[in-house]
């Protein structure tokens, strides 16, 4: 199954496995809102509204529910559905819309409702981390979470959740998680799907039929995805919806089942697990708010004895902080916990945005990302970019986003005061490295040459610039400045340009015990600071000192898993959670799907990848009840790292928008929310409505079309690696849009004419492709036509045009604030946009007439 | 001499277009490697020459902006939207082809070649020599497949060498390394036609009643090619010739028609002077 994803053209090196499998007999389906070079590939085409997955995905849920098509052994055994939920839940479906636990000032949830029965709620110290309406939820949730998207805090592992739930087995209780998810779903019908969707009951019959009989103990099916999941203002519950759906079918942690996420860009994994994100420290350890998490102890107490992996956290953070300031860090100054950077509300990059608007950030480095162009609404990316006092950028190619200021947005160059500096960089061939992608691999890369002229690695920007700073800051007696003087900063610069090792920050990243020797598994850690770590699902990635990651044995050498390929976090496992592979008893579920499972004889776990479980606990292992951490989890609880050891159909934790996916329409959108009229979308979404991001009503005939936006094969993002390059370039060489020829002939657009698509942010002028690969939908009983853009294109380069994301507003998913790029509303008709003041005027007369302020 | 008489095997490419992506590896690893030129920008941005065909314009032509083949480009991807055999495969059927120099048996291209340029290597493949090329042009007209050009500003004509710098030191080309699906493959031809054969056998039992190997057959007016394809349907649609002839097919007996027709004259004249009256 792929959706959500154009994997052929996006990752057309990882495509040849899903051409591989094909040739070996697996049937892949594409749903998608356009037919792309992925659906030419595939045995069956599903159409589908962009926007609208989760009642597709939802239809499904409904017909395993209703045709009783789970895999029963494996969903009581394994999942939380028999977990009995509090009295106090309230159900969408009871509140037209909502959960239990609305706060409508702050659009936000107080998920105290949402808890299991029997289980105590979250440590009282965590509350104290939360204000306003969610202050007795706990910080897992509520008002902070959204605000600072506490979602990314769950990336490798659960939410705090306290002690395991009252179960029924029979999963008949009326409040058992079986039982609300079945009432949740029961309207997300083959019809209702047929109105959201505009799918016919005929292709969801095959799609349901398709998966549910490639389910079971005999098979598994795979569900891809990608950025046409994620990217939209309820991404995170499209995620959980697929993750109900496989859970239900048996499908995660065996062979062959998974809900795989697909990474486009190099190394995008690898950038939230040692992060680039505000809210984050490496391996997912929550960034500390001000005023709130005052020491070490309350910290970690949300986590601290708590049942599941993340009881260890302060083991991880620990090791962490001597990482960072090595013999500086004590347990007498509580290891300098109060040296970490603290964060105090949203940070985010569309907040700093904002802010340069507003006068509140002064100063940006951009490194390796092109906002200008790339940016949900760049146009907005483009005047916070003139607003600013100085801005660094560094990449291969003169992007954008460093010669902003030769086409400002109003006035002239010669009026942007913002001093701009543009250090070139270094490709990925120019220096040593690792990438970490799809399936957690870290793959390492070494250099083939010396990087041309001036350009430098990130590796040596950073390093140097630290550097110096330190330098600079030589004898200072400022408290504040410690924290910079006290980093371990040695990291073995050499040779003419002084290039740092990257081996050697490797090596901080695996961690390395009292006696320096190199860490071999995470759970070496101690919280006593015997133990160093940059990242602790990383630790091993450097065992006996050798480089796991750049291991490349063929596959014909070893084993099918291919265990000495790269090497996988955490701890070389190929497949997470792959105890559920076997029964409860330690057998596996099928010979035919065997892939680890319990030696009795040995009493240890064995099998063909890495058991994701501790090796010597016996599937009939019970824990005392005063058990903490993993000894709290049974020998038949493969989810180690949820507090329970479950996996959740329903999430009593972690989600800022509701423990049950729901269907809300985009937060632009021609058609009204079917299954819940009062709601028209994710209440908690976050939109930043002010002029220069204002959005479309629901409806609007001003802006009748459904837009979508995506990448082509020729080129990367936001353009700066291909669009510059002669051989990429003439593949495809400017802007373009796709329309389907009865929207062509609907609007007067002709082939290879050119388009101007306007929204309420800005009008872009694209050339135009008539195609039948662009089909209009039937939605809700009327006509839904999709107009497709990809977002590539700038002004600088070979390959040019006008930006796609100029049309986006940014509105934001409330749980990891990403941004709703793949679906809008807008109108196109034919010829070229105006530009200045006029085209200032076109997108005014079109806000007056759809009653949109200024 | 040949291969066979050499004792090596014939060497060739066999493209499976069912499983082509169409993401123009091929064409930008050939590029790569063979230093050919860019087309050039609408605006002769570029830093090709501005009169292939393709220059940096959006075609039009699904997501093909090169064309055809040329001089600049030895490797093209062509996309062709057709409608749908199967309902459940969608509305439309969308057929990529990445086409290249057939390395004909019968290489016309060869035959016509007054200066010796273009020549049958010892792994039976067809390469024109960059720096014996004389740009006459002849070749042009004389391929079946429209395949060799003359450069623009270059005057000299240029094609597919399948690599030739690779293969004669046991390399794989460019294009078929880039290739992430397999979908070029290049090898021994006699194996690599078993490997199509078993192929075209398994889709048509699955069903792709239209599916074909083309340029396979060594009875064809080409004699076969080196570079041979499966294609999912007709040729001409794919804007290949359905039954391509070595255009110097006929040239001998038209030289021998020739002939006669000169002895003939040479005859009559030679019996006018003699048998006239004085």
């Amino acid at each position: 199954m792929i959706q959500g994803s154009n994997f052929a053209e996006c990752h057309p090196v990882g495509f040849q496995w899903v051409m591989e499998a094909k040739a070996r007999g697996a049937t892949v389906i594409h749903i998608d809102p356009r037919f792309t070079r992925t659906s030419a590939m595939a045995d069956h085409v599903v159409p589908i509204r962009a926007g609208s997955d989760v009642a597709f995905l939802g239809g499904l849920i409904n017909y395993v529910l209703t045709e009783g098509k789970e895999f029963r052994d494996y969903v009581v055994a394994y999942t939380n559905a028999a977990a009995i939920v509090t009295e106090d839940f309230q159900d969408t479906e009871d509140l037209g819309g909502l959960f239990s636990g609305f706060d409508a000032a702050s659009q936000s949830y107080d998920i105290s409702s949402w808890q299991y029965e029997g289980a105590q709620p979250a440590a009282a110290a965590a509350g104290q981390r939360d204000t306003g309406p969610a202050s007795q939820a706990g910080r897992h949730g509520g008002e902070t979470h959204r605000a600072s998207s506490g979602g990314q805090q769950y990336g490798s592992g659960g939410a705090s959740i306290g002690a395991k739930p009252n179960r029924d087995e029979t999963l008949q209780h009326p409040r058992c998680v079986f039982q609300i998810l079945t009432r949740h779903f029961a309207r997300y019908t083959p019809e209702l799907v047929e109105q959201v969707c505009g799918i016919s009951p005929e292709a969801f019959t095959t799609v349901a039929e398709a998966i549910t009989a490639n389910s079971g103990r005999e098979r598994t099916t795979a569900w891809a995805y990608a950025v046409g999941w994620t990217q939209h203002s309820t991404g995170v519950q499209y995620i959980r919806t697929a993750s109900i759906l496989q859970a239900l079918l048996g499908n995660i942690g065996r062979p062959g089942g998974g809900i795989l996420a697909l990474r486009g860009h190099a190394s995008i994994q690898g950038s939230t697990d040692i992060p680039t994100l505000f809210d984050l420290l490496p391996g997912y350890l929550p960034m500390p708010h001000a005023h709130r998490e005052q020491d070490l102890e309350t910290y970690c107490a949300a986590d601290a004895g708590q049942t599941g992996f993340w009881g260890n956290m302060p083991a991880y953070l620990v090791s962490l902080l001597k990482s960072y300031w090595g013999d500086a860090a004590t347990p007498e100054n509580d290891f300098r916990f109060d040296w970490l950077p603290r964060i105090d509300g949203d940070h985010n990059n569309f907040r700093s945005v904002l802010g340069m608007i507003d006068g509140t950030v002064r100063g940006y480095v951009v490194a390796g990302e092109n906002p200008a162009v790339g940016g949900a609404n760049a146009r907005l990316q483009r005047q916070g970019l003139a607003n600013l006092d100085w801005l660094v950028v560094r990449d291969f190619t003169c992007v954008e986003t460093a010669t902003f200021w030769q086409r400002p947005e109003d006035g002239r160059p010669e009026d942007v005061g913002t001093e701009v500096f543009f250090l070139p960089a270094a490709t990925h061939a120019e220096k040593d490295g690792s990438f970490t992608n799809t399936q957690r691999l870290l793959q390492w890369h070494h250099k083939a040459v010396e990087p041309p002229g001036d350009a430098r690695s990130d590796l040596w920007f950073f390093y140097h610039l630290g550097r110096r700073i330190r330098e600079k800051l030589a004898g200072s007696t400022d408290p504040r400045d410690r924290p910079i003087l006290e980093l371990t900063w040695d990291y073995g610069a050499h040779g003419l340009i002084g290039e740092p090792s990257a081996d050697a920050v490797l090596a901080e990243i695996n961690g390395a015990g009292p006696d320096g020797e190199p860490l071999s598994a995470y759970t070496q850690l101690r919280d006593d600071g015997s133990t160093r770590c940059g990242c602790w699902i990383y630790c091993g990635v450097r065992a006996d000192g050798v480089n796991q990651a750049a291991r490349r044995r063929p596959g014909a050498e070893q084993n099918w898993v291919a265990p000495e390929w790269g090497w996988a976090w955490p701890a070389n496992r190929r497949i997470l959670y792959n105890r559920a592979s076997a029964d409860r008893r330690g057998h596996p579920w099928s010979p035919r799907k065997a892939y680890v499972w319990w030696d009795a004889q040995a009493r240890r776990w064995t099998g063909h990848d890495v058991p994701d479980f501790e090796p010597g606990k016996p599937p009939d292992y019970r824990p005392p009840p005063d058990a903490t951490a993993q000894d709290a989890l049974s020998g038949d609880d493969p989810f180690i790292m949820q507090a329970d050891g479950k996996a959740w159909l329903f999430a009593p934790a972690g989600l800022a928008d509701g423990p049950l996916p729901v269907h809300y329409e985009p937060v632009e959108s021609p058609h009204r929310n079917l299954l819940y009229p009062g709601r028209p979308v994710n209440p908690a979404a976050i939109t930043y409505d002010r002029p220069g991001n204002r959005f479309h009503p629901p409806g609007s005939d001003a802006y009748p079309y459904v837009l979508t936006t995506y990448r082509l094969t020729e080129h990367q993002t936001g353009g700066g690696m291909t669009r510059h390059l002669p051989y990429l370039a003439e593949l495809q060489p400017e802007a373009f849009c796709e329309v389907s020829p009865a929207l062509a002939a609907e609007r007067g657009l002709r082939h290879l004419g050119w388009a101007t698509i306007v929204t309420a942010r800005s009008a872009i002028e694209v050339k135009v492709l008539v195609t039948a690969r662009m089909r209009p939908l039937r939605v809700d009983g009327r006509t839904s036509h999709q107009i497709g853009v990809p977002w590539h294109f700038g002004p600088n380069g070979l390959a040019t045009g006008d930006s796609a994301n100029d049309l986006l507003a940014i509105a934001l998913d409330p749980n990891v604030h990403i941004q709703e790029s793949k679906v809008l509303t807008c109108d196109i008709r034919p010829g070229r946009r105006p530009g200045g003041p006029e085209l200032r005027e076109l997108l005014a007369d079109y806000r007056r007439r759809a009653g949109i302020p200024e | 001499m040949s291969t066979s008489e050499l004792g090596m095997p014939r060497m060739g490419f066999f493209t499976d277009t069912s499983v082509c992506i169409g993401c123009k590896a091929c064409e930008v690893a050939c590029k790569e490697w063979n230093l050919v030129p860019p087309d050039a920008g609408p605006t002769g941005s570029g830093p090709g020459t501005d009169t292939d065909i393709a220059a940096m314009d959006l075609l039009g032509m699904s997501y093909d902006n090169t064309g055809s083949l040329g001089a600049n480009t030895w490797r093209h991807v062509a996309f062709i939207e057709a409608e749908a055999d199967d309902p459940r495969q969608g509305d439309v059927r969308w057929l990529m082809a990445s086409d290249v120099c057939k390395h004909c048996t019968h290489a016309a291209c060869l035959d016509v070649c007054p200066t010796g340029a273009l020549f049958r290597t010892e792994l039976d493949t067809v390469v024109v020599q960059e720096d014996v090329c004389n740009g006459c042009g002849y070749c042009v007209p004389a391929c079946p497949y429209g395949v060799i050009d003359v450069r623009p500003g270059d005057g000299r004509a240029w094609k597919c060498t399948l690599c030739y710098d690779r293969t004669k030191e046991g390399l794989t080309p460019a294009c078929a390394q880039a290739c992430p699906t397999e979908s070029i493959v290049y090898g021994p031809l006699d194996e690599l036609r078993e490997r199509a054969d078993l192929r075209l056998a398994t889709l048509r039992e699955a069903g792709e009643s239209r599916a074909q190997l083309y340029g396979r057959d060594p009875d064809d007016g080409v004699g076969g090619d080196g570079a041979f394809f499966l294609l999912l349907d007709e040729p001409e649609v794919y804007g290949l010739p359905p039954d391509p002839v070595v255009t110097t097919r006929d040239l001998p007996a038209m030289w021998g028609r020739a002939a006669l027709a000169a002895a003939g004259l040479a005859a009559a004249v030679a019996g006018a002077f003699l048998g006239g009256p004085r």
